[in-house]
């Protein structure tokens, strides 16, 4: 009689008589098919999630344990699958950017802003020079917390409270210029379908430049704390390596692609918002390992500190310029006009009940969200509504690549690998 | 903008008929081509010197509101030295069943991509490793969610899913097969016990 551990599908070890998951496998007879208990196997089973701290969410992994080696990680998602593309065939465009708060919620403003060059890509739109303008600073802003909640959290997991403390600091001073902008701290629903929701307050620049010019200190006492720190360095140098060729097969992106030595950014490659015109560096990893991933995040904040800078330098000769294209087909007329102009008045109406409909046609639009390439995929028949609404999700795909990352290493590497995707359950779920 | 993308004549000059059409959209380049030979262009576009796609950027499907019209499953590619791409779309007739060749042997990027695809739209992708459900439950019953005839609030009634709720045994966070690799194997009804060994799955009920 043989018997094996059970298969992926059934890799529950279920509960015992206190409701605990128990960790006792029980083998497949493959002669009858029979379950029984298989006290004598090697291998365990050991459940973790979806209600555990590291994982970052509703994330279910079932190891197959042999010893404390990782011999087979089976992730189960959709704990928070909320049909958010579904959700969007039943809703005009504009209506759809408060869903796309909704998925990467570490990074609502990169959603918004992906979403909106989607649709003005399908209608051959072009945007003004302050639009674009807030636009790359509201990308890079998302970076940054981002990134920063990441290093916090990666952090905790790995044993190393204090950069927690840091990170969560100066992300709550950027938390505190969104809401001065949008009036919402983490549903932002920043743009709109040729312009933006609406233009910065007065006296707002001044605080991003009091953020960029103090926030590298806060990056130099991380790199200081973790950088070559012998704990740090131990727990990640050489775990969840994954080669250039591996990471391009498994269709990586973001920060996880470029660890493994792949150079490419979405912002240098597929140039929009004007990036080109930018002065940055796209950090490359060589290695692939999770202490790459750390660096490449870490240097990104530093670039996209440095991109915040340019664009503040930009704003302030753009004082005064519309954020808005004048077209009216996408953008409202002045509340003014439309009540008193016939033409204005029709415009007002015909958006307000009708919504914006792009021509028929499709686009594929990729941006460089911190987690890696957001990309848009939609598919118009004319309508006011989208026959098709696909967003790529770069945490679901970078995830997928996570049991070939675990598999031969140890329990406890499971932890800091899950950690180093960066995921956000939101997105991967949608 | 409106040029197709070089690679569309190769395409035809390689692979002739199977190449069904091709169109520019929004500046991007669309090349339908046929179900039986899927697999095999898609494989010549990854490895073909001058093509290079070697990054798939992502798959996915779309139902269109016509009930009349093909499904079709979209396949973004990329190349990312020469920094070009590329959709390839297979178009499904719905009166037969929904099936592609899967390419996950080309990508393993693909895996989960199509499980999604599958899950979403019910495509059927042939030759992949481990295809089931991925967002939605394994045991989901009320069909293929992205799919055009599907409601918004599902098939069953809000009635029947409450009803589904609320008649689930607190164990039914597990499915039978969980439920026979716990300790707790021999403490099980004797019919669960006899369902198991029939092979059955599912939630109880």
């Amino acid at each position: 009689m043989t018997l094996r551990t059970v298969e992926m599908a059934l890799a529950t070890p279920g509960v015992d008589a206190a409701g605990y998951p128990t960790r006792v496998p029980l083998g497949l007879d493959e002669e009858n098919g029979q379950y029984r208990e298989d006290l004598g196997a090697e291998r365990m089973l050991v459940n973790i999630g979806p209600q555990h701290p590291a994982t970052h969410g509703v994330l279910r992994l079932v190891l197959e344990l042999e010893g404390e080696t990782v011999k087979r990680c089976i992730p189960h998602i959709g704990y928070l699958h909320s049909g958010f593309e579904k959700l969007g065939e039943y809703r005009h465009y504009n209506q759809i950017i408060p869903l796309t708060d909704r998925t990467d919620y570490l990074s609502p403003m990169a959603n918004n802003v992906g979403f909106a060059l989607a649709v003005e890509a399908m209608m051959d739109l072009e945007l003004t020079e302050r639009c674009k303008v807030l636009r790359v600073i509201a990308c890079e802003m998302s970076r940054i917390i981002s990134h920063l909640v990441w290093l916090g959290t990666t952090g905790i997991d790995l044993g190393a409270f204090t950069p927690f403390l840091w990170s969560f600091q100066e992300r709550e001073r950027i938390y505190n210029l969104q809401e001065a902008w949008t009036g919402a701290r983490l549903t932002t629903s920043l743009t709109r379908v040729g312009g933006l929701m609406a233009d910065i307050p007065d006296g707002w620049e001044a605080g991003l430049r009091e953020f960029t010019d103090t926030f590298p200190k806060t990056l130099r006492e991380v790199d200081t704390m973790f950088t070559r720190n012998a704990i740090w360095i131990g727990r990640t140098q050489g775990v969840g390596a994954l080669t250039a060729d591996e990471a391009i097969n498994y269709s990586l992106s973001g920060p996880m692609l470029r660890a493994s030595g792949v150079d490419y950014d979405v912002r240098k490659d597929r140039p929009y918002l004007d990036y080109e015109t930018y002065d940055f560096d796209v950090p490359v990893g060589e290695y692939g390992d999770i202490y790459d991933r750390y660096r490449v995040r870490l240097e990104e904040m530093t670039q996209s500190n440095r991109i915040l800078e340019q664009a503040l330098d930009r704003l302030s000769r753009l004082k005064g310029a519309p954020i808005n294209v004048s077209d009216p087909r996408v953008v409202l007329p002045p509340k003014s006009r439309a009540m008193s102009d016939m033409e204005a008045m029709i415009f007002h109406f015909k958006q307000v009940m009708e919504g914006i409909k792009p021509p028929v046609g499709e686009v594929y639009m990729g941006v460089e969200n911190p987690k890696g390439e957001l990309g848009y995929y939609m598919v118009s028949d004319g309508t006011s509504k989208p026959v098709r609404w696909r967003i790529r999700p770069p945490s679901f795909i970078n995830l997928a690549s996570l049991p070939t990352m675990c598999e031969g290493s140890l329990l406890s590497d499971v932890i800091a690998i899950n950690a180093s995707v960066d995921i956000v359950m939101g997105e991967v779920d949608r | 903008m409106s040029t197709p993308s070089p690679s569309v004549p190769a395409l035809r000059a390689e692979f002739g008929a199977a190449v069904e059409r091709s169109l520019v959209s929004s500046g991007q380049t669309i090349a339908y081509v046929s179900r039986e030979r899927s697999h095999d262009v898609l494989a010549w576009l990854k490895d073909t010197p001058g093509q290079e796609y070697n990054y798939l950027t992502d798959v996915t499907a779309v139902d269109y509101r016509d009930p009349e019209r093909s499904l079709e499953v979209v396949y973004q590619l990329r190349s990312l030295g020469r920094k070009a791409d590329l959709r390839v779309k297979v178009a499904l007739d719905k009166r037969v069943p929904l099936e592609v060749r899967s390419v996950y042997d080309l990508w393993r990027g693909a895996d989960w991509l199509e499980r999604e695809v599958f899950d979403m739209f019910g495509v059927t992708f042939i030759g992949h490793p481990d295809l089931r459900r991925i967002l939605m439950w394994e045991t989901y019953a009320e069909g293929f969610p992205l799919r055009k005839d599907f409601p918004l609030r599902g098939h069953f009634s809000r009635a029947e899913q409450t009803r589904q709720a609320l008649a689930a045994n607190p164990e039914a966070h597990y499915s039978l097969e969980e439920l026979s690799l716990a300790d707790s194997y021999g403490e099980l009804p004797k019919d669960m016990q006899e369902r198991l060994a029939r092979g059955e799955r599912g939630f109880l009920k």
